[in-house]
């Protein structure tokens, strides 16, 4: 099985793509329509500002093909933004519609808490997780936002708290996604991955 | 369930060599980046932090090359930074593997530089080094390398770099710089407290209850340091397990 990394100019690409080798995975970055239309199983990684996500998916006419796959049930890991992207939309950008594949819509972070939430921190598990299986329930996941699904989801099997609680795993039939970022949160984080790639062997 | 206080090693590189100097002069050879890069990756390090104290034109590729190839080595995040003067050089950086990009001097003479970064890879991504010096009642920031004075109040820097979009603070004081008589405790919480975003804490780190104080008195988010990790003076892991057991939520690998 090889995973397609949605490349639409995300900084993280690259580390993610070396967190991949690193377990042996076979992985290929694209914007290709034809790639992602075709996958047999998808990565969005993301970083920075959600606009330049949702408009590079806009301008490359990569929204449509990700989300006819999705719900194809082609499995899905998003990573960070990738998991914000899921939803309605985002305050951090109102006027753009998110993929709609998740009820409800991201949120800022409280400002009473030092923004951007940026370090390690644990996770709650809600519910058994299929990601986080075979990981310690005191491991650390190392976390680089100020935008967060708030909103209570059956879809969030586990959450993290800064300043409020808000999804940091979520499944939902083949959809995963992780607000944390694997590829840079050590063994439990390679875990999370090696796990995503035996849900979708 | 908390945030953990980072500890970060900071490889202050020239060309494809570490060195670290006692208040920024009298450089020595500390090893191979790489080497070190791997050792940090697997001792528990939280973060790693590759500076280019040269920052010259010609030695430019040297430090990319550099940024690969501890980029390669590293499941946790990467800061690089040293000489960063425009957006471009920012890209650069990033497309070598940094995760995080710093600015210093170049953003005191030109501040937009921050929101232009901060623009393109997100806030979390800009971090502000601000070498800090005290001068009577206040803290002066200092500018290349830490010999100039930029006239301007640490203070008051702090909060414009954070209201221009930078998402963190790597606060060096130049007069602990290279002591190892402990971080400047009263600058670091001046500083945390009139800024939203973390504050990393550098300079005069070499006892387990130096980053103990940082961390409660300090309020730092994160405490830097270089020699007392490269000579293994303070391993991490030993460190990490001083800090737990002195009530400082840190990450332990489980």
């Amino acid at each position: 099985m090889k995973v397609t990394i949605v490349d639409y100019g995300a900084g993280n690409v690259p580390s993610v793509e070396r967190a991949l080798q690193r377990l042996g995975a076979d992985s290929l970055r694209t914007n290709s329509i034809a790639c992602i239309s075709n996958a047999e199983a998808l990565l969005l990684p993301g970083v920075g500002h959600i606009a330049a996500l949702v408009r590079a998916l806009d301008e490359q006419k990569l929204r449509a093909p990700l989300v006819d796959a999705i719900h194809r049930g082609v499995p899905f890991l998003g990573i960070c933004l990738g998991l914000q992207v899921l939803y309605e939309c985002s305050e951090e950008a109102l006027q753009l519609s998110g993929l709609h594949l998740l009820p409800g819509r991201v949120s800022a972070l409280p400002s009473n808490v030092k923004l951007p939430h940026m370090g390690w921190n644990q996770v709650a598990e809600k519910r058994e997780s299929r990601l986080l299986r075979g990981i310690h329930k005191d491991a650390y996941f190392y976390f680089a936002h100020s935008y967060a699904a708030r909103d209570a989801n059956e879809a969030a099997v586990a959450t993290c708290s800064h300043g409020t609680e808000f999804a940091a795993v979520i499944e939902q039939q083949n959809i995963f996604a992780v607000q944390f970022h694997p590829e840079k949160s050590g063994a439990p984080g390679a875990r999370v991955l090696q796990n995503f790639l035996r849900l979708a062997a | 369930m908390s945030l953990a206080h980072r500890i970060i090693p900071c490889l202050d590189t020239d060309g494809d060599r570490v060195v670290k100097g006692v208040n920024f002069v009298g450089m020595r050879d500390a090893g191979d980046p790489v080497v070190l890069a791997a050792r940090y990756n697997a001792e528990g390090a939280d973060e790693l932090v590759v500076l280019d104290i040269a920052a010259s034109r010609d030695r430019r590729p040297t430090f990319l090359e550099t940024i690969r190839r501890v980029a390669a080595e590293l499941a946790i995040p990467l800061t690089a930074g040293g000489g960063i003067r425009t957006l471009e050089d920012g890209r650069v950086v990033v497309r070598a593997g940094a995760d995080k990009i710093t600015v210093n001097t170049a953003a005191v003479e030109r501040p937009e530089l921050i929101s232009e970064l901060s623009r393109e890879f997100g806030a979390q991504a800009v971090v502000l080094a601000i070498d800090a010096k005290r001068d009577g009642d206040h803290w002066d920031v200092m500018v290349r390398g830490g010999r100039e004075s930029a006239s301007r109040d640490a203070i008051a820097w702090s909060r414009k770099g954070v209201a221009s979009g930078a998402g963190e603070i790597l606060l060096t004081s130049v007069d602990r710089d290279g002591t190892q008589s402990g971080f400047d405790v009263e600058l670091t919480a001046a500083i945390s407290n009139a800024v939203s975003v973390p504050v990393i804490a550098s300079g005069g780190a070499r006892l387990p209850q130096h980053f103990v104080e940082i961390f409660t008195k300090g309020a730092a988010d994160a405490a830097l340091a270089a020699s007392i990790f490269h000579d293994s003076i303070q391993p991490i892991r030993a460190l990490k397990e001083f800090l737990a057991a002195q009530g400082v939520d840190v990450r332990l690998p489980c």
